[in-house]
């Protein structure tokens, strides 16, 4: 549906109540797969790695191959559902998802069904406008992921008019857990950005428990949003559409309120809304059409054979209790009385969902200050003019590098900002970027001397007014220097040397 | 338990993707009937106070410890693709999408 014709967003909530459910995938970062012993992509060491590597007979679904459960993953599995506040399941098993699609060879996917590890939990989550929102878990599952597909041919290289797919199944078997949230009444007009902090609060549970990477871009973190309309005074909860893959922060709340948009405008004309799959089109800032999809998919789930329950003791559990991070709200509060930001700027760092970057970006060595400043700012601004999030850009490790250089005094604000400009584009780290663009600051006093002198020498009439006391005429000299130098210079040491030299 | 019919044959079939004729369905149903009913005696002695069995196996909480292990090499994974492309497996383009 073309933005034209979606219904004013005030005018739909008028008509409807939106109701979401949200479905997010989490990639664990343990060393190996969910069934076998091979490297896990999710994992930070093991991230750049050829097409069809990480692999082993079991990834391949080769006959006579069997799967072994990854007691680690288990483990993340159980921390994560107990800081979602899930009840943990005594006793809990893995089940076959059979579907025919060459992402997994085996034409099932190992998922677990009536024996979810962990249900019945709920998550606080704030929202930019101060409002607080708990959110119904329903349950917390572990599975494993699927093999990334290529489609050749065609124009457009999705899967319409695609001649063939490639198959890389280096992500086949990472472990995943899925988290599956109730239906979110009474959200409103806060439908959409509710969608968006609720994966960002995700999001910084995971990073606090240190059990994912959770980068988005990635796919180590991915959003299926539902939403539904009813209209005002109904009870029944109206038909749902589940837009997949929604990989950013921002898109999930865009997604979520175009479909509310595009959902009103269907119903406000007397029709139905298809209970269907959505895809959403980052660059349009719109959905389309998947498949079918009803309430009872037949996946013909039946309890995995190869695999034996998991029944976490009691200990167990309790020891992975008493180790969680401390629950997020009173974290926030902690946090901000140690780094000392006011209301407003902790604000900026929660509401830019940058508090886990923050918080990793002061752990990696950076000030609180310098920290906020750079993620807030520049990266923030960056990413809003190109849509995208940002965590995208840069690392917490690379931010607090580029404080060090900055406090080192090899870089000005400004030249960290080109530094930024190279981080963002992928060209290395700071300090290669520094060394490969040559962005240091000039520190030999002799090259600054030198410019110095050639400037007031072109400038008698400000020289003879430094000399006369008047010292704000200094700046026009301090900008000639600063210009001769690329920028590459610290204008407080320049303008101390200006006035020596003005006096020599 | 419910009698199986040729129409959830045919659907069971559907989704496996295995192509049955009219008389194959008739003869499958006729058997899977037998199954269930062969399945549903041990109902009559499954009562409340016996617990379900999980798993044939009386075994539990068999876990791998989280260390890298043997991997297989690009042209061992290929090794029994009808097609690649030398690092990826070829597919023929498929209609549908992920689950």
């Amino acid at each position: 549906m073309a933005r034209a014709e979606l219904m004013d967003f005030d005018a739909a909530l008028e008509r409807f109540e939106p109701v979401i459910g949200l479905e997010v995938h989490v990639e664990l970062n343990t060393k190996t797969k969910m069934f076998s012993a091979a490297p896990n992509p999710a994992n930070a060491e093991f991230h750049i790695a050829d097409p069809n590597t990480l692999i082993t007979p079991v990834c391949l679904g080769l006959p006579g191959s069997l799967p072994v459960v990854n007691g680690q993953a288990v483990r993340y599995s159980i921390s994560l559902g107990l800081a979602l506040g899930c009840e943990i399941a005594p006793s809990s098993r893995f089940a076959r998802k059979n579907y025919f699609y060459p992402d997994l060879a085996k034409n099932y996917q190992i998922s677990q069904y009536d024996e979810p590890i962990a249900f019945d939990g709920s998550v606080e989550v704030e929202l930019e406008n101060g409002r607080s929102f708990t959110v119904p878990i329903e349950r917390a599952h572990m599975e494993e992921d699927a093999g990334k597909l290529t489609h050749v041919g065609g124009s457009t290289g999705r899967i319409q008019g695609a001649e063939y797919s490639l198959v890389d199944y280096n992500r086949a078997g990472v472990p995943l857990v899925e988290i599956v949230t109730r239906p979110i009444i009474g959200a409103e007009a806060d439908a959409p950005a509710l969608a968006r902090a609720y994966v960002a609060t995700i999001r910084d549970i995971v990073r606090s428990l240190g059990i994912s990477e959770a980068r988005m871009e990635r796919g180590n973190l991915r959003c299926d949003a539902n939403v539904s309309l009813r209209p005002r005074g109904q009870e029944k909860l109206g038909t749902r559409t589940e837009t997949k893959n929604v990989n950013s922060m921002r898109s999930v709340e865009r997604a979520v309120r175009y479909e509310i948009q595009r959902q009103a405008a269907i119903l406000a004309k007397g029709g139905a809304i298809i209970q269907e799959t959505r895809h959403w089109h980052e660059d349009t800032g719109t959905t389309s059409a998947g498949r079918p999809k009803s309430d009872a998919d037949d996946y013909r789930y039946f309890p995995e054979p190869d695999l034996l329950p998991v029944v976490p003791t009691r200990e167990l559990i309790e020891e992975l209790r008493a180790s969680l991070p401390e629950p997020p709200a009173a974290r926030r509060r902690r946090l901000k009385d140690e780094w000392g930001f006011t209301d407003l700027e902790f604000k900026d760092v929660v509401n830019g969902g940058l508090l886990a970057e923050v918080t990793e970006t002061i752990a990696a060595g950076a000030s609180p200050a310098a920290a906020r400043k750079w993620w807030t700012g520049e990266l923030t601004r960056v990413a809003n003019a190109e849509g995208r999030d940002a965590a995208e850009l840069a690392t917490p490790a690379q931010v607090a590098e580029l404080a060090a250089l900055i406090e080192s005094g090899v870089l000005t604000d400004r030249l960290a900002r080109q530094v930024l400009e190279g981080v963002a584009v992928g060209e290395g780290s700071p300090q290669q970027i520094v060394d490969a663009r040559g962005l240091a600051v000039v520190s030999d006093d002799g090259a600054l001397i030198s410019a110095i002198d050639d400037a007031l020498a072109s400038q008698p009439d400000v020289l003879a007014k430094i000399r006369d006391g008047k010292v704000q005429a200094a700046g026009a000299v301090i900008g000639a220097v600063m210009k001769a130098m690329h920028g590459k210079a610290d204008a407080a040491r320049v303008r101390e040397l200006v006035l020596e030299r003005a006096q020599s | 338990m419910s009698e199986i019919n040729a129409e959830q044959v045919a659907h069971l079939a559907n989704l496996a993707r295995i192509a049955l004729t009219d008389e194959e369905i008739e003869h499958l149903t006729k058997e899977l009937v037998q199954i269930m009913h062969a399945v549903e005696q041990v109902s009559e002695v499954a009562t409340p106070d016996v617990p379900p069995t999980n798993h044939p196996i009386p075994l539990q909480n068999v876990f791998r410890d989280d260390v890298v292990g043997h991997t297989l090499t690009v042209d061992e994974a290929l090794s029994g693709a009808p097609e690649s492309d030398g690092s990826r497996f070829v597919v023929s383009a498929i209609l549908g999408e992920e689950q």
